[in-house]
């Protein structure tokens, strides 16, 4: 009902509809601004002396060559800079949770290739790289502990000393009473295990940032490409000693994040350290190499899982055992536990099940550590038990679909075994109208047709919601020592009747200019063009917690919509005092304050505005100066639930072993679409995305924990030959917990993609009889099952 | 235009910054000469970003896969980060700068509810056909791709005024895009081949009736 006296007093004029970006002139035309555009007078260039070993002590860090470099302008150990690290916690007991700590700079002991060591600061980027060359590290290496396997194993080598048995993180989240009676009592228990690839998340843009000291403002300005430009802050102030006032952090245009820009990394911090000390402007841009190898990776996990179900496909119980390779450091703030928590919390998914256990762990390896990565487990979870779901259809001869019909969630809203309230989604229907696109499209005749010719076509399902609008409580519930969720934002309009916003999230290719811009607007019945967003400036924007976990629209679009309707009750009161009226007598309307019941009795806007600025004399006595509101926002229940069924049909080809994408679909509810255009480049990404962990891409180290991929020659980036075209078709169950009605829509994409087309591979393969659980599904796995008889004979 | 603005990784008026020989070039960007003295080991991207200043061109990996930093040499696309700037001289070479026509924005106000009010449009807003046809179909979000699709486009629609849409995958292929899945890019392109086409049909079919 509420809703419902909103969307009219809004007039229902912008939101919903695909405006065209206001971020887009200016990247078209070469007028962005990244942060490897940004060039101050004096600047230097520095870059990282790393480690080349996986495991070892360092026994001498020697840089004298390095500052005879020509060009070289100085060269830094921890020791020279002093910072201090960079710890993460949980509030957690240490039987959980071990607190590790990364240092800025390597300071005793590095513990994976391309940590960072020392940094070298040259009068062009150039020189650094010769300065680098120039170094001479001694190392006492130790043995690397290169999987989650051996990590775990008997007498491994220790990543960091006190984490016992290389495990950072052990939690048992739930354990349903009796639950092994009920797998010892039923039907049919069926299992998998799966493992799934470390991936880098890759954003094209790498990471970089640009530091330095402001002696007028008496403070360090650091432009980043960050996800979370105040959690920078305080990471930076901490680290160097400064008042956190001392600190301004700038974001500029980011070219993609994905997950990878929601830590703090260290480098950014060691060039500040080195700007601080030259007092001189640093700029770092990271090579592809570093990116690739010692930025932030994610998503390796092992998975080993059954499920109980009745005679009827009813599923009973859930047990899982989840092992996430961390690598060596647990990133800032989210920790160690970002993965294994996240997969603990959530892996009963969308469907009823009563009887859960589940026991999540965080390994420490030598491997650059993880960050969260668009979709944060939940790709991997969700194939598990979507890979559980088709297991117990075939052990029951139910069709894939109809198991998953019988176990929905349909009773919204809806209290999980894992404690989780899910608020109203189309589960059932988002199925019923994907299966229905692929049977009217004629794709199960085709399937018949293929494999009367001995061609493997398969179809493939994904079922799956995603947690969006994360609040306090809900992070809170994962034990962080700093909660993020709030949002802040202040809306301003200015005597010209134009108006400013900020928020605290950080767009980075989401679109926010124009989809808060539209919230906005239709909150105050403006033209898009008279509303300008400003984000990622920590001196201009109050606080805030950043882009990730799919928050900004729920989250941050919330606080912006209260802010311009606070403002908008400021327009009311100065129309009010203006005709001398209660308050109650007026309306917002189009770029104006009318009086209720008589609509061409109006003062406009920028009237207003010069009343409030320019004769504020002629206001009544006691009326609050300017035309500025804020709003806080937060979400006090578990958060929102955005849901989706994507559908896969793909072709091996048994000659190559290739996994060929023929149809995508993808039928998805987020709520209220403030910009349909903008969500479905979403979720088309997103899928992208998860194509391409589901066969592709993958980082793996050899026995001495050398990463293989070091370029895009080695760690496959799908193009527009391996991604399919994505049909995508909308619900829209509105949102009661937020003010527009939107839940989340960043990271949909990326979790149903692996699952549904791992399962359309496994329905190909099914006249062979292979299973595969595991991802990436390369060309050798699927040669390797449709041709079993011959990799027989090669080994013999 | 002779003298490019001093090379923000060079202190000016500074020693050789790393004792290598410097080099006198002229290069020949967007119709303008610059003569640039740099090291001779400067890769033509970073000539034309940091020295020239024209930042639209981006870096995304250096050795020639991601592609954006594909710039027009001679009307042709290429890596500008797998040619040194001197191997550019004597070319013409043209940025993403290049694409927008000169003058005052050529789309209208944004639409909005507001009734008569006309919110005054962002300078430099006027767009090439192919930069509209990105923004109509959402072919870019975070932008750092962009300019080097555009400029493999450019080129490409040059050489093959008339393609089809395999033809049109197969060169989006060449680089990478992390956000959108390259749908709206094949897309984007596609209409404005077709557009295009349309027009060279109507002038051809004007001619005819004179």
């Amino acid at each position: 009902m509420r809703r419902a006296e909103q969307g009219a007093q809004d007039g229902g004029k912008l939101v919903g509809r695909s405006v065209p970006r206001r971020e887009d002139p200016r990247l078209l035309t070469g007028r962005g601004r990244f942060v490897d555009d940004v060039a101050l007078p004096g600047m230097l260039h520095a870059q990282f002396v790393r480690s080349t070993v996986a495991h070892g002590e360092l026994t001498g860090v020697d840089l004298s060559a390095v500052r005879a470099v020509p060009g070289v302008v100085a060269a830094f150990t921890a020791d020279d800079l002093g910072m201090a690290d960079i710890t993460a916690l949980l509030d957690r007991p240490r039987t959980e949770f071990v607190p590790t700590a990364m240092p800025v700079l390597a300071r005793d002991r590095v513990r994976f290739v391309g940590e960072p060591v020392a940094i070298v600061v040259a009068r062009t980027a150039y020189a650094a790289e010769d300065g680098v060359e120039a170094a001479r590290v001694g190392y006492t290496v130790r043995p690397p502990v290169t999987g989650e396997d051996a990590a775990l194993a008997d007498g491994a080598p220790l990543v960091h000393d006190e984490a016992v048995r290389n495990t950072l993180v052990d939690v048992e989240l739930f354990a349903t009473d009796g639950i092994d009676g009920i797998f010892a009592a039923a039907d049919h228990v069926v299992r998998v295990e799966s493992r799934t690839g470390r991936q880098n998340a890759l954003p094209l843009e790498t990471r970089g940032a640009v530091a330095a000291w402001d002696d007028r403002e008496e403070q360090l300005v650091l432009h980043t490409c960050t996800q979370i430009p105040h959690q920078v802050r305080t990471v930076a102030a901490r680290c160097l000693g400064l008042a956190e006032r001392a600190v301004r952090v700038v974001v500029p245009d980011m070219g993609g994040g994905f997950g990878l820009k929601c830590v703090v990394g260290r480098e950014e911090i060691a060039a500040a350290a080195a700007a601080l000390r030259l007092r001189r402007p640093v700029k770092w841009i990271e090579d592809r190499k570093d990116a690739l190898t010692a930025s932030f990776l994610a998503r390796e996990q092992h998975y080993t899982a059954r499920a109980a179900f009745d005679a009827d496909g009813r599923i009973l119980a859930l047990d899982a055992d989840v092992v996430c390779d961390m690598g060596a450091y647990s990133c800032y703030p989210f920790t160690a536990g970002i993965e294994p928590l996240m997969a603990a919390a959530e892996m009963p998914s969308v469907y009823t099940v009563p009887a859960y256990r589940v026991r999540g762990r965080a390994v420490t390896t030598n491997k650059a550590p993880s960050a969260p990565y668009r979709g944060v487990s939940r790709p991997q979870y969700v194939m598990v038990v979507e890979r559980l779901f088709e297991r117990a259809a075939r052990e029951l001869d139910l069709d894939p679909v109809e198991i998953r019909r019988r176990n929905l969630i349909t009773d919204f809203p809806y209290t999980g075994v894992n404690g989780l309230t899910y608020d109203p989604g189309s589960y059932r229907e988002s199925l019923d109208l994907c299966e229905r696109t692929l049977r009217a499209e004629g794709w199960y005749e085709r399937q018949r047709t293929a494999r009367a010719e001995g061609r493997h076509l398969g179809i493939g399902y994904a079922c799956f919601s995603e947690r969006t609008g994360y609040g306090t409580a809900a992070f809170a519930q994962r034990k962080m020592a700093v909660v993020p969720g709030f949002d802040l934002s202040e809306v301003r309009m200015d005597p010209g009747g134009t108006v400013t916003v900020t928020t605290g999230t950080m767009s980075h290719g989401q679109s926010h200019e124009t989809t808060m811009a539209q919230i906005v607007a239709d909150r105050l019945g403006l033209d898009l063009a008279r509303v300008k967003l400003h984000q990622g400036d920590t001196d201009r924007i109050a606080y805030g917690w950043g882009t990730f976990a799919s928050r900004s629209i729920a989250v941050g679009g919330s606080a912006v919509r209260l802010a311009a309707g606070r403002l908008g009750d400021k327009l009311r009161a100065l129309a009010a005092a203006r005709w001398d009226v209660p308050v109650e007598e007026t309306a917002l309307g189009r770029g104006a304050v009318v009086r209720r019941g008589d609509p061409a009795t109006a003062i406009g806007y920028p009237e207003l505005a010069e009343l409030a600025y320019l004769r504020a004399d002629l206001l009544p006595k006691g009326t609050e100066p300017g035309l500025t509101a804020t709003a806080g926002f937060d979400v006090f229940t578990d958060g929102t639930f955005s849901n989706a069924t994507h559908g896969a049909v793909v072709e091996l080809h048994g000659d190559t072993g290739r996994v060929e994408i023929l149809r995508y679909v993808c039928v998805e509810d987020c709520g209220v679409a403030i910009n349909p255009q903008v969500v479905e480049g979403q979720c088309r990404g997103g899928i992208a995305q998860g194509i391409a962990g589901a066969l592709f891409e993958q980082v793996t180290y050899d026995a001495l924990g050398e990463p293989s991929a070091t370029s895009f020659m080695d760690y496959k980036v799908p193009t527009a030959h391996e991604i399919p075209d994505v049909a995508i078709h909308h619900l829209e169950t509105p949102c009661a917990l937020t003010e527009t009605g939107a839940k989340g829509a960043g990271e949909g994409g990326t979790i149903g993609a692996p699952a549904a087309v791992l399962n359309a591979v496994n329905d190909a393969l099914r006249p062979t009889g292979a299973e595969l659980d595991s991802t990436p599904v390369t060309p050798e796995t699927v040669h390797r099952a449709l041709h079993p008889r011959h990799y027989e004979e090669s080994t013999r | 235009m002779t003298t490019p603005p001093p090379s923000a990784d060079a202190a000016p008026g500074a020693a050789p910054p790393t004792g290598c020989e410097l080099q006198l070039m002229v290069l020949d960007v967007n119709g303008e000469q610059h003569e640039v003295i740099t090291e001779p080991r400067r890769t033509l991207v970073d000539v034309l970003r940091h020295d020239l200043r024209l930042t639209g061109t981006h870096v995304g990996c250096e050795h020639g896969i991601c592609g954006a930093c594909t710039v027009l040499l001679d009307g042709r696309p290429v890596r500008s980060c797998l040619m040194f700037a001197a191997q550019a001289e004597g070319a013409a070479l043209r940025t993403v700068e290049s694409l927008a026509p000169d003058g005052a924005p050529t789309e209208g106000p944004e639409e909005g509810p507001e009734a008569g009010a006309q919110a005054p449009p962002a300078p430099g807003d006027r767009l090439s056909d192919l930069q509209q046809a990105f923004r109509a179909h959402h072919a870019l979000q975070c932008g750092f791709c962009t300019p080097g699709f555009l400029m493999l486009a450019e080129g490409f629609l040059a050489e093959r005024p008339d393609p089809d849409e395999a033809e049109i995958r197969e060169v989006v292929a060449a680089n990478l895009c992390r956000c959108t899945g390259y749908q709206p890019l094949v897309a984007a392109i596609a209409q404005c081949a077709a557009a295009r086409r349309a027009a060279r049909e109507n002038r051809s079919a004007q001619r005819k009736e004179l």
